[in-house]
């Protein structure tokens, strides 16, 4: 790990839905080039991390700072310009919506002006959309409504890709190739959080880990530590 | 069995009057379909826009183009109305109980109701026809004015651009990718409160034109408020709530069933427009063109 400040730092952030409290005080720090990993059990508070991040449900306490300014409580669209791409885990692709319209709503010009993503660059990422361009979102496959949902997001040209549960209801055929592209895409230099349940998946991607248990951080370190030491898997990932 | 060019004339006046309903529907049903508010004040909209059009037909009455200028300035007037009632108001109530909101803009009817009594009085009020085409021609043995001529091809022209806005445009394509999912539009980096904003607008803007281009034929008096707003209803709840071909279709099935069904039931015109929507209620209770709503 360098020793350059994180560019997304989540400090004791505490979330709840109404009266039912899920995150106690989670930490992360996710450093630029980095492909962190959040593991564990549904329901341990995966996604409520991703949302608070993103704005979708504000925490109540602690703090969510993005390249050292304070983002916390931000209106959703205005994280989505500080430049944090964030692909759900239920897709959310627009049904009504074709393949190219769902991508067109997306479009966010590149920070710095650098050219970033284009249709065509998702296209050559996810060969199969392109030739879907015409198809409403709804008569997708599971498996191209995964590739639709996160090209869309990475149309906003994101510095940071929170990926949230991408393998969950994959076939296993498709789940490798979509680890194959999630690579490419931190081979070019993409920071990544994600967060999944497929231990397999996320430790052939991953370069450091957090083990979530019940709304808290329970294990944090390299993956490579995970990935050698199987007894250390099992404690904290058996199901 | 009546003349042809007696059905005829009965057709067109239901046409024309469709027309005017399609103005006010399609904004209720726009404002349904992606802010999920039913706005019960739509129908006030229209009222202002019909007084605001006399009030500028009366200010600048010697300029012959003066009910043109009323036309557009009442429906910007509306516009900015709605936008003044969406951003302040509102907006507070978006993901609440329905109950508010409909609290709210029934509130908003009974406000701007008797404002307008206080402002414009309780006689009636009228405005003439434009004096270019206050005229009208003989076709197929019926009277036509050529007012009715120029509604009857602005409705259609008025469906086909807006038609054309929703499916080709890029804030066509924000406003339907808001209308199925709000919050992950937002996390995609689009104000989605700054279109609620822009829809409600465009909705009560044309609720506005509505009612001041329909001063011509017919009088500004209070209640048309209430009048309107319960036609409209029965068009987009015959056409489906929130499906834009379906309003114009509902509003076209009201102006004839309305017309033909005067000459059945002289006394009870509006039973059958009652009983039509029955039917559809109970056949399809998501309306003709519209779809069931996801709960």
């Amino acid at each position: 790990m360098s020793g350059a400040a994180p560019v997304l730092e989540v400090r004791d952030v505490h979330t709840a839905y109404g009266l039912s409290r899920v995150l106690f005080g989670v930490s992360i720090e996710v450093h630029a080039g980095e492909c962190v990993c959040l593991l564990g059990r549904n329901g341990v508070g995966k996604t409520t991390t991703m949302r608070s991040i993103m704005g979708l449900t504000p925490p109540s306490a602690g703090r969510v700072l993005w390249k050292g300014s304070d983002i916390t409580g931000w209106a959703p669209y205005r994280v989505a310009r500080a430049g944090l791409g964030f692909v759900p885990e239920d897709r959310r692709i627009f049904a009504d919506l074709t393949v190219w319209e769902n991508l067109d709503v997306a479009v966010r010009a590149a920070r710095g002006g650098a050219g970033g993503f284009s249709i065509e660059r998702v296209f050559d990422l996810f060969p199969k959309l392109g030739e879907l361009t015409g198809r409403q979102g709804g008569f997708l496959s599971g498996g191209e409504q995964q590739m639709l949902t996160i090209g869309r997001t990475l149309m906003g040209n994101p510095e940071l890709l929170l990926l949230d549960e991408p393998s969950e209801g994959l076939a296993p055929i498709v789940v490798d190739h979509l680890r194959d592209q999630i690579a490419r895409l931190k081979g070019d230099g993409l920071t990544i959080l994600l967060a999944e349940q497929n231990v397999e998946f996320s430790l052939a991607l991953a370069d450091r880990v957090y083990v979530l248990e019940k709304g808290a951080i329970r294990f944090s370190g390299p993956a490579a530590r995970l990935r050698a030491d199987e007894a250390l898997r099992h404690e904290l990932l058996a199901l | 069995m009546p003349a042809p060019s007696f059905l005829f004339a009965q057709a067109l006046s239901g046409l024309t009057a469709a027309m005017f309903l399609f103005l006010v529907a399609s904004g209720l049903s726009l404002i349904f379909g992606v802010l999920r508010v039913l706005n019960f004040a739509h129908g006030s909209f229209y009222m202002v826009g019909a007084y605001l059009a006399w009030q500028i037909v009366h200010w600048f009455g010697r300029d012959p183009a003066s009910f043109w200028w009323a036309a557009v300035g009442a429906a910007v007037g509306v516009a900015l109305l709605g936008g003044v009632v969406e951003r302040v108001l509102l907006r507070h109530l978006y993901g609440k109980e329905e109950l508010y909101q409909l609290l709210f803009t029934y509130a908003l009817v009974l406000i701007l109701s008797d404002a307008a009594k206080v402002l414009w009085g309780t006689g009636q009020l009228s405005v003439s026809r434009p004096p270019g085409i206050a005229g009208a021609f003989r076709f197929l043995d019926t009277t036509i004015p050529y007012y009715n001529l120029f509604i009857l091809l602005l409705g259609p022209a008025i469906a086909l651009g807006f038609w054309l806005m929703l499916g080709r445009t890029r804030t066509g394509r924000f406003i339907r990718a808001a209308a199925l999912d709000r919050e992950m539009l937002g996390a995609l980096g689009v104000n989605v409160s700054r279109l609620y904003t822009g829809v409600f607008v465009l909705g009560s803007f044309l609720a506005g034109l509505g009612g001041a281009l329909v001063t011509p034929v017919k009088a500004i008096v209070p209640g048309m408020d209430v009048e309107i707003i319960v036609e409209a209803f029965i068009v987009v709840v015959i056409g489906g709530l929130g499906s834009f071909w379906g309003t114009f279709l509902g509003a076209v099935i009201y102006g004839q069933v309305l017309s033909f069904g005067i000459l059945v039931f002289p006394r009870f015109s509006i039973f059958s427009v009652f009983a039509l929507m029955a039917v559809v209620l109970i056949i399809r209770p998501w309306g003709l063109l519209g779809r069931p709503l996801k709960t």
